[in-house]
């Protein structure tokens, strides 16, 4: 039984998680309030989010490196709106922004399906190019707090049932994604073209089409998590997220999600990027500087691939007859 | 005259096959040994012994005088064994000296590479090999005749005094083919033992001095090939008693369902018609690389034919990529299994149901429940044994691995299923579970397609047989006017004795 659940990925890390988050609270029982673990959920969901939308990218044994550009520029034109029209109903500016997104994503997708350039080169291209869109777009101006309407800015914090917006659009995500996942086609042909894409074409799945809904998908995540960021944290400029997509392609390593595409579960991007949350809220509660920080995190990951690698690893072909089906 | 190595009373066993009973084969030195044998005679295993990759369970290798033992290719390569394979096994990115001297280039006295040495004795293998080539260009800019010149230069290289060449020619054209038989010769006369593996006949006759012919993995004759004719050796390839074992059913064979007329493309097939009726079995025979594959896959939509009409059931068919296939009621169950079958990763029903979704879900949403009726109705079908529907098919072995791949084309109700080398590689068992489940469906009025590089498969199943030849239909045969020596003629291109006919 121990053994069975010690090769799940996922309850591996819902130990891993719970340890850590015991260990912490040896030293700082406070953390461990459900108040305060509540603000950490919330403090990840951006993240959260984000890992979703690149879990469906790495299943089709692509990456998109573009996400948090795509994350700045929709939440700069997001903010652009709002300072430009101030009465324009939120939820239009979220739409706006994730439609933005997914077409941002669709460039991505429509490079790697139909000029079949590998998908490192074209995410690490708009990546660069998006940024460069914002500073084009605003001269490098930043959009402050009290540029932005007050519902702009209120909209993530906004209580329902004793819990955040933000964190609801989270766990809305989860579950929207959950259900794609295992409950449609396209979920089901993100596995078999990066599990085994030479079988996927013969049963009739389109690789380059599968991909490119991978990316409009992730894009679409990208530019909600815009709005998100920059209603947040009240502020807009080109920097903003500057290196957020290794965490986020961390959170999903993290999570079990193979680099080779093919395997990998909504619950293993959601656990990683909360073991990953977990461990940016607590480091500084305990006074460990931002740089002993960086390495741990950088450890984490390192011991994550480790683990997952072990799990991974080709068991050889099935030759004798009672190895077979255990 | 003394062989310059000689293999005596070699064994090889693989899982479930005998692949090498006590086989012997000696190479002389300024001699060509032509190595004959249908697919799966046991011909490449002999090469793999002969290199190094494989290791006998029994037997013995005599290089000279000497007992020899080849545990690793270098082994080989060191006692002067050198193999030109079908496909080149070459850089691409690296310069053709590179090429030839890559693992034992000259060095300075730094230890470093010698360029200049390198270079130059390059050019001077090559000189000898018949090719004037400039030893600095990269190996990518030359073509696949060249290349094959690069190989042999690399050969010479190592001082080989045995060279191995599998199917040199099926890759080149007419004059490239020239140039190699001058090669041959320039080899022989300098001493060199080669072992030419082949299926042409013409070329076998032209240019082999010796011949051995395997059958089953076991040596069935040797000898001069001054003292043969065609007609003996396809006797010795084929000679065994075949049709008996096959569980072919009778089945009544009712109207055309496909009708493929006019079939080609620009560099791989032309003039493709054939028609396909109810309930009938209808085999594609041919060498490997005859263009069989090729066209199957461009009939399911995954090439573009140039031109060409598809009629099923009466009313043509538009198909511009396999899902248009596959909803037409056309599947192909592809050769490469490992490659281009099962999902590793995916639990079994997952295989089963993938291009069956649209059947098992309701507004968009999959169904669970429906696929796992669906997986369960053909696994029980095809007899599959796995602990549960949800594991991975990556825990199944080869043969049930296969099942579940059959099974996830049946499930999708076709009317015409393509099984391209349907039994390869798997072992007996699961052979004769495989031909009796091929007649069954027939029998259900299913017609099925059959691609095989097997004889005894091709005329114990078939109902008909088109043959393939370098792109073209080559012949076509009735199941009662089957045997093998048409079917090898066919083939390899070989004119029929005056009392036989080939179509």
């Amino acid at each position: 039984m121990t053994a069975k659940l010690l090769k799940n990925r996922e309850a591996l890390l819902v130990v891993a998680i719970a340890v850590l988050v015991a260990l912490i609270a040896l030293r700082f029982p406070a953390f461990v309030a459900p108040g305060n673990l509540a603000r950490v959920y919330n403090d990840t969901s951006i993240l959260i989010i984000l890992a979703l939308g690149q879990m469906a990218v790495i299943l089709t044994r692509c990456i998109d490196l573009s996400m948090a550009a795509n994350l700045a520029l929709c939440g700069m034109v997001a903010a652009m709106l709002n300072t430009a029209f101030p009465g324009l109903p939120i939820p239009l500016v979220i739409v706006t922004a994730m439609a933005l997104g997914a077409l941002l994503g669709m460039i991505n997708g429509t490079l790697v399906w139909k000029l079949d350039i590998p998908p490192i080169v074209v995410t690490l291209g708009t990546l660069t190019i998006y940024r460069g869109l914002i500073f084009l777009l605003t001269n490098g101006k930043w959009i402050n707090a009290h540029e932005m309407s007050v519902a702009f800015k209120a909209l993530p914090r906004l209580d329902i049932a004793g819990a955040p917006v933000l964190s609801w659009l989270s766990l809305a995500m989860i579950a929207l994604m959950f259900v794609v996942m295992s409950r449609t086609a396209l979920g089901r042909a993100f596995h078999a073209v990066g599990g085994n894409p030479h079988a996927a074409v013969y049963t009739g799945i389109d690789v380059g089409r599968t991909r490119f809904f991978a990316y409009c998908l992730s894009g679409a995540l990208a530019g909600l998590s815009g709005y998100l960021w920059v209603s947040r944290y009240a502020v807009a400029y080109v920097d903003i997220a500057a290196g957020f997509e290794l965490d986020i392609i961390a959170a999903c390593v993290i999570g079990g999600i193979s680099i080779a595409g093919g395997i990998g579960s909504v619950a293993g991007a959601v656990l990683g990027a909360l073991l990953l949350g977990v461990i940016k809220n607590a480091l500084p509660v305990i006074n460990i500087s931002p740089f002993a920080q960086m390495a741990i995190s950088g450890t984490v990951i390192i011991i994550a691939v480790a683990v997952n690698a072990r799990a991974e690893r080709r068991k050889g072909r099935v030759i004798l007859r009672k190895a077979e089906a255990v | 005259m003394k062989p310059a190595i000689a293999l005596e009373g070699i064994s090889k066993s693989f899982p479930g096959v005998r692949a090498l009973s006590d086989v012997s084969l000696a190479l002389y030195p300024g001699s060509v040994t032509a190595l004959i044998g249908e697919n799966g005679a046991g011909k490449s295993t002999l090469v793999k012994i002969l290199t190094g990759i494989y290791q006998p369970d029994a037997g013995v290798i005599r290089v000279g005088d000497t007992e020899a033992t080849f545990p690793t290719a270098l082994a080989a390569a060191r006692a002067g064994v050198t193999a030109i394979h079908q496909e080149t096994v070459l850089f691409d990115e690296l310069s053709v000296a590179e090429n030839i001297f890559l693992g034992h280039a000259p060095r300075n006295r730094f230890g470093l590479i010698d360029w200049k040495k390198l270079n130059a004795d390059a050019a001077a293998l090559l000189q000898r090999a018949g090719a004037n080539l400039d030893p600095t260009i990269r190996l990518r800019d030359l073509g696949i005749a060249r290349k094959h010149l690069v190989a042999i230069a690399r050969a010479l290289s190592v001082d080989a005094g045995v060279v191995i060449m599998d199917e040199p020619t099926a890759a080149l054209s007419h004059k490239e083919i020239h140039e190699l038989y001058a090669l041959i010769e320039r080899l022989k006369a300098e001493g060199k033992a080669i072992l030419f593996i082949s299926h042409k006949f013409d070329e076998i006759f032209r240019i082999a001095d010796r011949y051995t012919v395997f059958r089953d993995g076991t040596m069935v004759g040797e000898g001069l090939i001054a003292d043969v004719g065609q007609d003996d050796l396809v006797r010795m390839m084929v000679g065994r008693a075949v049709g008996t074992v096959y569980p072919k059913k009778l089945v009544e064979i009712g109207e055309p369902v496909l009708t493929v007329s006019g079939y080609r493309h620009p560099t791989e097939f032309e003039d493709i018609n054939f028609e396909l009726r109810r309930g009938e079995i209808l085999g594609f025979y041919g060498l490997v690389g005859a263009g069989r594959s090729e066209f199957m896959q461009s009939l399911i939509g995954i090439t573009r034919p140039s031109a060409g009409a598809v009629k099923l059931d009466g009313k043509v068919l538009v198909i511009r990529n396999p899902a248009e296939a596959i909803r037409a009621g056309i599947v192909y169950v592809p050769e490469e299994r490992g490659r281009q079958g099962a999902i590793i990763g995916m639990p079994i029903f997952q295989n089963i149901t993938l291009p069956s979704l649209s059947h098992t879900s309701r507004s968009g949403f999959l169904r669970l429940a429906n696929e796992f009726a669906l997986a369960r109705e053909y696994t029980s079908r095809l007899d599959l044994r796995a602990a549960s529907l949800d594991q991975d098919v990556g825990t199944l072995s080869g043969g049930n691995q296969q099942k579940v791949v059959i099974a996830k084309w049946l499930a999708t109700k076709p009317k015409v299923i393509i099984l391209d080398e349907p039994t390869k590689g798997i072992d007996i068992g699961s052979k004769a579970a495989v031909h009796a489940f091929m007649s069954e469906l027939a029998a259900q009025g299913l017609s099925v397609i059959m691609v095989s590089s097997e004889i005894p498969e091709i005329i114990g199943m078939s109902d008909r047989v088109i043959v393939m030849r370098e792109g073209r239909i080559a012949a076509r045969f009735e199941r009662s006017e089957l045997t093998a020596e048409k079917l090898v003629r066919a083939a390899a291109g070989i004119e029929a004795p005056p009392e036989g006919r080939a179509a």
